[in-house]
Parts: C-alpha cells; structure tokens; sequence
C-alpha cells in the first residue's frame, strides 16, 4: 500500500509539473526555475562532454575503420579526418578551431547581408532519436529570438525553437516539422527541404515541378522569398546540401530529389545564429 | 552512508552524462539510455520505492537540462523504476539475467511512452524514427544494464552487513 502511495503522489507530482510547465509560456515562474536550473547544471554538463569527448573520438576512428574497410576510397578521406581528430590533442585547441571556422564563415562573403552571427557552443544533444533539436548556450539576453535561423561554416541547420535568457533551443532540418523553401543553384528548380525517408538521404526536397532540370551533385541553397506582407526565416543563399538522387516516375506530379545536408547534423559542436542587424541584443 | 545519499550521486552523474555525453551518440546503430538502465539497476538493487524517487528526480533533471516539458521524463522513469523494483522484489530476486531482462523489456516500453507522452503535449515527435531504433536500443540497454548492475549493488550495498554477527559468535 504504502508503496503504491508514493508513486501515485510521484505520478501525480510529475503530472503537476507537466502541466504547470506546459501552460505557462517562457516568462511564467516554471520556465524561470527551470532556466535558473539548467544554466546551474550547465558546467556539470560540460564536464561530462569533456570527459566523455576522448571516449567518442575513439569510438568514432573505430566506427570509421570499419565502414572503411567496406570502402577505399572513404577509407582514406575518413583516416584523414581520424588523424586530424587524433591531432588535436588538447580541447582548447579544438574549440579554438571551431570558433574560428565560425569566425570565418561570419566575415566570408557567403554570410548573409543585413544578419550578425551570435556563436554558440551546443551543449545538450537530443535526448532520443525522435526529438532532432539541440540546445545551445545563447539565448534571449544574446540578441536571439524564436524562429532565427541556425547554421555552421558548412551550411544550415534548423531553426531557433525556445528561447530562454541563456540558452535556446535549436529544431534541426530533419526533424518531422522543418521545413524550408530552397531552390537548385543552377537551375530553376525550386521546393521544399524536409525530413527525408531514410539515413543515406536525411533530407528531400519536395515539390519540384516536373518539367524542371535537376542533376545529381547539384547544390540546394535557401529560396529566401519575400512577399508584401510575409517572407521566409530563411535569407536567401544559405548552403544546405547536395542532391543524392533524383526520382522522377511518369505517374508522380512531382520530382522527388533527396539531398544529403553540409552540415553533419550528428555531430555538431558549435553553431551561429542568424540575427536581424537592426534587431540589437536589448531584450 | 543511508541509501538515498549513495543513490543521489549516481544518479545525477547518470542524468548529466546522458544529457551532456551519451544522448545523441549512436552505439551500433542505437541510441543508449544511460540514465534509464541507471535507475532500473538502482531499483533492481534498493527496490521499488527508492527506483520509483530515482526516476522521478533523474528525469526532472533531463527535463531541466534538456530545457523540454517539465514532467514528462519523470513520469516515465518513475513507472520504469517501479516496474524494476517491483521485478526485482518478486520474480527477478536472485535471477542472474534479471537486469539485463529488465532493461530489455522497459526499454520497450518506455520508449513508445515517452513518444506518446511528447504525442499527447502536441509537441513534434518522430515516432518513425524512435521505433527504428528501439530493438536495437533494448539489446545496448540490456548490455549496459548487464555491466552496470554489479557496480551498482557494490555500490548500493552495505559492506559490512554481517560484521557485528561474526564478531559476536567470535566470542562466543
């Protein structure tokens, strides 16, 4: 009985919780809490990256061996990267590369006009194979707001889901409800990029009539359309990946054209977020 | 040292690991849950209600860090550590596969609860991609579990249980 008792009152605290934090909005009491909460718990965290970081660079020169082994050529440009990875022996080293990659991209001729970069480490990864978001350490007090785009040196990433003063949330292109108008550079080709159907093309661009002209290796870049009233999140020009295959059957209305994204998804360490220039960093 | 401080630590380290190191890591085409085999050993070892407080606290801090709706990792590791310690209380006491049975089994459960927790807030889930994964997450967590137990009970155990026993038939 008395064990009933206490997880019934655990279920219900849980249930409490659910609904006080689901009903409140980013600036109720909860949310507060759990912000203060999670930047507390942040060093913690980063730890555990730290500690753990030795464990998956190890992991992943083994994994890589093994898909090499099925494949010479990527053998060679994976060993490459192993050794590189294998290089850098110190994590001041490493982040000091990736800040500066960002720094780069940021002062590049690809950035886009009328946007500053806030770079942000990312800190939380998704807790499951269903949620694609992650959580990075920059948030409302930085300038960010919902629905900033996000991207690295490679190309885009997702969208800013939650904002919170020190941190924010970041949907990523594969997840179910991405979805962003894009065009093939080169062509007249445009659709839309979503989640794809399997692992080998994380992304498919729907949408594109038929009669447009699309190759494989061609590269998808961001529409950035822009009507009287509305525009895309998006700004125009930003990298998103390469067409894989093209599929095309006589009885689809439209061509069917996977893509396989810039920005390796799994494995990011740091992003930028895209934000207005006239928009300032005053909440 | 009582149970709940040995308990506390591992824990907090599972949850941070798990957010901070694990999550997102595939592991022979899985996704580990380092937290929920923690609390299933945890609740095979102390039982149901220590397992069931386990839960609730280790998914409060997942749902903090993760910056996710508060509650809704509790409530599934809270049943999942319940479930464990009840196993481990009653059929599962004294079987040398209990843990990894255990963690094979709510592996299978939670993670379709969890999906369906996220479903019911109306917050995007891919249930697609969550079903893909889970026979092989099951049979890592089972792996997992099958090395964490005999830590965890070497831990979670008193050494000296006995001691004054032996010391006093000594005598004697």
């Amino acid at each position: 009985m008395r064990r009933r008792l206490v997880v019934g009152g655990l279920v219900v605290l849980a249930l409490i919780l659910v609904t006080l934090s689901f009903r409140e909005d980013d600036e109720g009491p909860v949310s507060g809490a759990q912000s203060a909460a999670a930047a507390a718990l942040e060093p913690f965290q980063v730890a555990a990256d730290r500690v753990a970081e030795p464990f998956r660079d190890a992991y992943a020169w083994a994994q890589g061996l093994t898909h090499a082994r099925a494949d010479a050529n990527r053998l060679q440009r994976e060993n490459e990267t192993l050794r590189q990875q294998y290089a850098r022996a110190r994590l001041a080293e490493q982040e000091n590369a990736r800040l500066r990659s960002l720094l780069q991209f940021r002062s590049g001729p690809r950035f886009p006009e009328g946007f500053d970069g806030v770079a942000a480490e990312v800190i939380y990864r998704p807790p499951g194979a269903y949620a694609q978001a992650i959580v990075i350490a920059a948030g409302r007090d930085d300038g960010i707001r919902v629905d900033d785009p996000v991207v690295t040196a490679r190309g885009l990433v997702g969208t800013v889901s939650r904002v919170d003063t020190k941190t924010a949330r970041v949907t990523l292109l594969t997840d179910d409800q991405s979805a962003v108008s894009a065009t093939v550079l080169g062509s007249e080709a445009a659709g839309i990029v979503r989640r794809g159907q399997g692992p080998r093309a994380p992304l498919t661009l729907v949408r594109v009539p038929k009669e447009a002209v699309v190759h494989v290796g061609d590269t998808v870049v961001t529409a950035g359309w822009r009507s009287r009233r509305f525009s895309s999140l998006y700004p125009p020009g930003i990298l998103i990946g390469n067409v894989t295959s093209v599929g095309l059957a006589d009885t689809d209305l439209f061509t069917q054209v996977q893509v396989e994204p810039f920005a390796d998804l799994s494995s990011l360490e740091a992003v930028l977020v895209l934000v207005p220039s006239d928009r300032g960093t005053t909440p | 040292m009582s149970a709940a401080l040995r308990i506390a630590p591992l824990i907090f380290v599972a949850a941070v690991f798990q957010v901070g190191a694990v999550a997102g890591s595939r592991v022979l085409g899985a996704e580990p849950d380092l937290l929920l085999v923690t609390v299933i050993v945890v609740a095979l070892v102390a039982g149901s209600i220590p397992g069931a407080v386990a839960g609730f606290a280790g998914g409060l801090l997942v749902d903090v860090m993760t910056l996710d709706t508060l509650g809704t990792t509790s409530i599934v590791l809270t049943v999942a550590g319940y479930w464990a310690g009840r196993y481990g209380e009653t059929t599962g006491r004294g079987r040398p596969y209990a843990a990894p049975l255990a963690a094979f089994a709510i592996t299978l459960l939670a993670t379709p609860a969890g999906v369906a927790l996220h479903f019911l807030l109306g917050q995007p889930v891919s249930a697609r991609a969550a079903f893909a994964t889970l026979i092989p997450s099951a049979i890592v967590n089972a792996l997992l579990a099958f090395g964490l137990h005999p830590l965890c009970r070497r831990l979670l155990t008193p050494r000296d249980r006995f001691g004054p026993h032996t010391r006093e038939v000594g005598v004697v």
